[in-house]
């Protein structure tokens, strides 16, 4: 299963599969939106690659690749 | 449901709730206008805040509370929120309307915690703010049937240019005692069975007033606040029960935690549908643009640097000659009011106490002004989480998050604004985290000590043509020996004292705007006017206390005698104390070749000398008699007493005395060690005569007491040490607790002795090979 940490192409878009696990992490993250069914697209890194910058439900958010590794997605 | 209408005359509570940046405190402010109150909540470091007004002659009490992005706590201060909202909070009380504030260009997002608040059952009005932003993107809205769709009143806002407020008024009003329809049921009929059913047993248990969204925290939230606060009370029972009523739900396919997400945004689609219309493509807007550059993998961060540089760069150019203004004027003062009084120790008690002690005081504004100027600035506009979101990857070596840069960067100025700044942490272990190492970082207070020891003790050695020097590369290292000690210090108390998993850095990088002055100043005003209230009257009275212990016991009416005959003598000479003045500033002014005319008027001031010369022994004498009198004071003889603690570190009593008069600010040390070298205590850093003192002090067997080692070793413990009772006093305020102050002073203090005596005798030993 392909995660948001396999995105590397700028602009490109991915659909939300799920979000692993159930501690406080994975909670937020679909606080955020980041919930089955959602589209989302890779918008740049940060200088050392880490952390990575996404477009979700119309707005910019900031993800570590530790929790971009947490979300299962299907590359569209 | 329905709420109990508030009394006709009484004020009406509302508290304020939304997502960060959606403008929050904006309209606060625009609603309030700077007339707000600002506290702490017992026990945790949210911070309070209640503002007031009047509309249609009806007394408004506005609670602002934290931006969240939901309603489900995580933690004690994330609790604060819903207590307060559910009126538990004692403070606060009864909450008659909840205005919950939404990003108009984001609403999916942002109604997530619109559901949840709707959860509570009570009068709400949702406000669209930034719509014009909205507009802009060509998002549409269709407020009637979205205010219909969630039963309560929905007004579009643009709280930054001051437009619909009135409106958001009206719909307070009106919304104040309505009755409130039942809050959409999102999710399915087991799930409000299961919560129901907790409330009895509850109930059962002894506690009949958890109110339903209670209960529902605490079957959704797996391990969360509501859950382990309870657990607490009933560890025998209430985990079985839980565990039991989320294995029901789970079967029914309702799987918690995850479900809630899930559920919520499926509503906020559905509400949404035929309400709101978006752009299939969503369009490059300005701010997207931008952000190809400050966000740019390199262009990023040079661009970072250069905005870095140039706050540190105005906050030196504009705020240390105010700074120096502060100092004089505090100088002038005394002065003037000493020349009003008789010597005596009344007289001492307000040059040297008071005016002193608030001086002390003012002396910071200057740079916490500037410093928040440019945080609230870059906060305002949205750049703060572009910064974090560029350093996080640095941080992280740290075990803190990019979120800390910018307060411990600003700390490199002054720790209090850094202090202070660390707000936008909402981890809270980061937070404290970066709270109790940014006092390491090395301020500007330092520097006059680094410039004393520098230049008096160390050999300028230049190397390469004048391009390196010693003296500068110590200056830099001093500068950062504090920042490097924090790394591991950082580290160290994220292992032992903070434990806990890594916090993820989830962040939204909102949209560029252009910052609001309004809101810029007001915040820039609030911490100022924080710092003066709060920490001030604190910091005050240590001064007093400091004054007292270097003034009491000793006898003091010899020193009054001298200071009366300065007085009189001084009059008697008037003109020739100018005549001198306008001579030094003369020879100052020439140029250095002009030799012929420097001798000219060096004659002239020797001429003048033997008028003078009565007035400068008395000077003198009563410059001896300061030191004597130090010397016998509480501080002089605790000094004395604490000599072999601080030998090893290859100190005297002097440095030791020197050293405790500057525990509550740590640039008291030039004038303290001016007082016991009896120059007076109006020496600076760079006075040579100081230099020359330091040079020539000596041990009983005639031994010089400062070599480069102690040199080095004073420099370092002031690098490490705690001497600021503003930033402890700050630290209190921030952290609710004086707890970490003196923790922060504890440790503080050890890493300072430790690392004097480690470079003290290192330094020796080195030398003696």
């Amino acid at each position: 299963m392909k995660t948001l940490k396999d995105l590397h192409q700028p602009g490109q878009r991915a659909e939300i599969v799920d979000v692993t696990g159930d501690d406080a992490v994975a909670v937020r993250l679909m606080e955020m939106g980041l919930t089955e069914g959602a589209e989302i697209q890779l918008v740049g890194f940060a200088p050392l690659g880490d952390p990575i910058e996404f477009l979700i439900r119309g707005y910019r958010l900031s993800l570590r690749k530790a929790e971009a590794a947490r979300v299962a997605i299907e590359v569209l | 449901m329905s709420s109990a209408s508030p009394s006709t005359a009484g004020p009406i509570t509302v508290a304020v709730i939304g997502n960060p940046n959606t403008g929050k405190s904006t309209l606060f402010t625009a609603l309030t206008g700077i007339h707000s109150r600002i506290g702490n909540y017992p026990g945790v470091t949210v911070e309070k805040k209640i503002g007031k007004f009047q509309f249609n002659d009806r007394e408004i009490r506005l609670v602002d509370l934290p931006g969240t992005y939901s309603l489900s706590p995580r933690s004690l201060d994330e609790m604060v929120s819903v207590e307060v909202l559910l009126g538990r909070q004692a403070e606060v009380g009864k909450i008659d309307v909840v205005v919950c504030i939404a990003d108009a260009s984001n609403l999916e997002r942002n109604l997530y915690l619109t559901s949840q608040i709707l959860d509570l059952g009570l009068p709400t009005v949702l406000v669209l703010n930034m719509w014009d932003v909205a507009v802009s993107r060509g998002i549409t809205v269709h407020v009637a049937e979205l205010s219909q769709k969630l039963g309560i009143a929905v007004i579009p806002c643009e709280a930054h240019r001051h437009r619909q407020i009135d409106d958001v008024k009206r719909a307070i009003l009106t919304a104040a005692g309505q009755s409130v329809s039942a809050p959409p049921r999102v999710f399915p009929p087991e799930f409000y069975e299961e919560g129901l059913r907790l409330q009895s047993i509850l109930k059962g248990w002894g506690d009949p007033d958890v109110p339903f969204y209670v209960a529902e925290r605490m079957l959704l939230d797996v391990g969360g606040q509501v859950e382990s606060s309870f657990t607490a009370r009933f560890p025998a029972q209430l985990p079985d029960e839980l565990n039991a009523a989320r294995e029901r739900l789970k079967t029914n396919g309702f799987r918690v935690p995850s479900a809630e997400a899930k559920v919520r945004y499926a509503w906020v689609r559905e509400t949404l549908t035929g309400v709101l219309t978006v752009p299939p493509e969503r369009p490059a807007t300005r701010s997207d643009r931008l952000d190809q550059w400050l966000t740019h993998r390199t262009w990023g961060l040079v661009a970072f640097a250069v905005i870095m540089f140039l706050v540190f760069q105005s906050i030196s150019t504009f705020a240390s000659p105010l700074m120096g203004y502060c100092e004089m004027g505090q100088q002038a003062i005394g002065d003037y009011v000493g020349s009003w009084m008789s010597p005596g120790p009344f007289r001492s008690l307000v040059v040297d106490g008071v005016i002193g002690g608030v001086g002390g005081i003012l002396v910071f504004l200057p740079q916490i002004c500037f410093l928040f100027l440019f945080i609230a600035l870059l906060e305002d506009c949205g750049y703060m989480a572009r910064a974090a979101f560029l350093m996080d990857k640095l941080m992280t070596k740290v075990g803190l998050s990019g979120k800390s840069f910018v307060p411990l960067m600003s700390s490199f100025a002054c720790a209090i604004p850094g202090i202070m700044a660390t707000r936008t942490i909402e981890n809270r272990r980061d937070r404290m985290v970066t709270i109790l190492v940014a006092p390491l970082m090395s301020c500007s207070a330092r520097f006059p000590v680094y410039t004393l020891m520098i230049v008096a003790f160390i050999p300028n050695v230049t190397w390469l043509g004048g391009w390196i020097s010693l003296h500068g590369l110590l200056f830099f290292g001093m500068t950062f020996l504090g920042a490097a000690i924090a790394i591991p210090v950082a580290w160290l108390f994220k292992k032992t004292l903070f434990r806990g998993e890594t916090p993820p850095f989830v962040m939204e990088l909102p949209g560029y705007k252009w910052p609001s002055p309004h809101i810029v100043l007001n915040r820039v005003y609030d911490r100022a006017r924080a710092f003066v209230t709060r920490a001030g009257t604190l910091i005050f009275a240590t001064s007093i206390l400091i004054w007292a212990a270097s003034y009491f016991p000793a006898d003091h009416s010899r020193q009054y005698q001298i200071e009366d005959q300065i007085e009189q003598t001084r009059a008697t000479v008037q003109s020739e104390l100018s005549q001198h003045n306008e001579l030094e500033k003369a020879i100052k002014a020439l140029p250095e070749d002009d030799t012929a005319q420097k001798e000219v008027l060096e004659q002239k001031l020797a001429e003048l000398q033997p008028r003078l010369e009565p007035l400068n022994k008395l000077l003198e004498e009563k410059n001896v008699i300061s030191e004597t009198l130090l010397e016998k004071s509480y501080l002089g003889r605790f000094g004395m007493m604490i000599e072999p603690v601080v030998k090893p570190l290859g100190w005297d009593w002097r440095i030791g005395v020197g050293v405790l008069a500057s525990f509550p600010a740590r640039e008291v040390i030039v004038s303290t060690l001016g007082t016991i070298y009896s120059l007076g205590g109006d020496v600076d850093e760079s006075h040579s005569g100081l230099h020359q003192a330091l040079q020539n002090s000596k041990w009983q067997d005639g031994r010089p007491v400062y070599t480069i080692p102690v040199a080095l070793s004073i420099m370092v413990f002031f690098a490490l040490c705690a001497q600021c009772v503003s930033t402890l006093m700050v630290i209190r305020r921030e952290t609710n607790s004086w707890k970490w102050s003196l923790f922060t002073f504890a440790y503080m203090t050890a890493l300072a002795y430790i690392g004097a005596l480690a470079t003290f005798q290192i330094g020796t030993w080195m030398i003696a090979r």
